[in-house]
């Protein structure tokens, strides 16, 4: 069996991320403590959401311009997979910030409130609610050249809506959430030197097992609508 | 779905035989599983999760390329 080099790549990157990320040194800071090496993985999943919904739009596009089924297959992949990944990182957020953020000396509810106030949570529930509109729009649509396009056109409207959602509302509104002055993770000035070395090779890792998930996705549909392409 | 149950079990020998030398080393307390706050068994659980779904995408990937494969014929 033959395996693509960026198969192979991924494995090797998802292990270095993850045997790196709980082992290697990490600044040691009030609050977060160890769990800062959260960046590894919560921060991974949407960064890779956001790659696998950039490939997904990509295709949209191309569909609209050529009207080949095999894109509008591939578009609706990649977004399978990105919604996927932001909704593991939507419940590992959770997991973090019940830790991090809520007061234990508070009853839960009450620190609940407060958490679910956060305009960055409120941003990333509304991308994928976005998303979510796109599967059933998909769904809604009987006529299969019908669904290709409009749904092309609906996945352009919501990678558009993504970036303000989850980067821009969120920075204009006071947050909890770091990045609140800059690209968090990406900033040079904020981010530990050897945090970088781990972090980048992580999301280069975490995207690639999505496209790899998406390549199988698509081979599937590829087969099952053999009769139309 | 005789390969899933060999790496089944291939995982519970290993599982046990990893759970045997710490026992034996725990007398010493200094095993590697057992220091640094234990951080090494969960390095050991997520590298195992990580093994096991890095497996089972290799066995998806297998199957669908023998479908592919049939089709072309």
């Amino acid at each position: 069996m033959k395996i693509s080099w960026w198969k192979i790549l991924s494995i090797v990157l998802l292990a270095y991320a993850i045997i790196g990320g709980l082992l290697l040194p990490v600044p040691a800071l009030p609050q977060l403590g160890e769990t800062i090496r959260n960046l590894y993985f919560h921060v991974c999943m949407w960064f890779a959401m956001m790659i696998l919904f950039t490939f997904s739009v990509a295709y949209s596009i191309k569909y609209l311009r050529t009207s080949s089924f095999q894109y509008d297959i591939k578009a609706k992949a990649y977004a399978d997979v990105g919604t996927f990944m932001g909704l593991l990182g939507y419940s590992t957020g959770a997991i973090w910030a019940s830790y991090t953020w809520a007061d234990p000396n508070n009853p839960a509810y009450a620190s609940f409130g407060s958490i679910m106030r956060e305009p960055k949570l409120i941003g990333a529930a509304m991308a994928l609610l976005i998303y979510g509109a796109y599967f059933v729009l998909r769904s809604s649509i009987i006529d299969m050249d019908q669904r290709a396009r409009v749904s092309a056109v609906f996945n352009i409207f919501s990678y558009t809506m993504l970036f303000p959602s989850i980067w821009i509302i969120p920075r204009l509104l006071p947050s909890l959430h770091p990045g609140q002055e800059g690209n968090p993770a990406l900033n040079f000035n904020d981010i530990d030197s050897r945090m970088r070395m781990v972090f980048y090779p992580a999301v280069i890792g975490w995207t690639l097992l999505g496209a790899w998930i998406t390549n199988i996705k698509i081979r599937t549909e590829m087969i099952r609508e053999k009769n139309i392409l | 779905m005789k390969i899933k149950l060999m790496i089944f079990l291939l995982l519970i020998t290993v599982n046990s035989l990893v759970a045997q030398t710490t026992a034996i080393e725990n007398e010493t307390m200094a095993s590697t599983m057992r220091s640094n706050g234990k951080i090494y068994v969960v390095v050991a659980v997520v590298t195992t999760i990580l093994i096991g779904l890095i497996a089972y995408m290799f066995r998806v990937e297998k199957k669908i390329r023998s479908i592919e494969n049939d089709l072309k014929k």
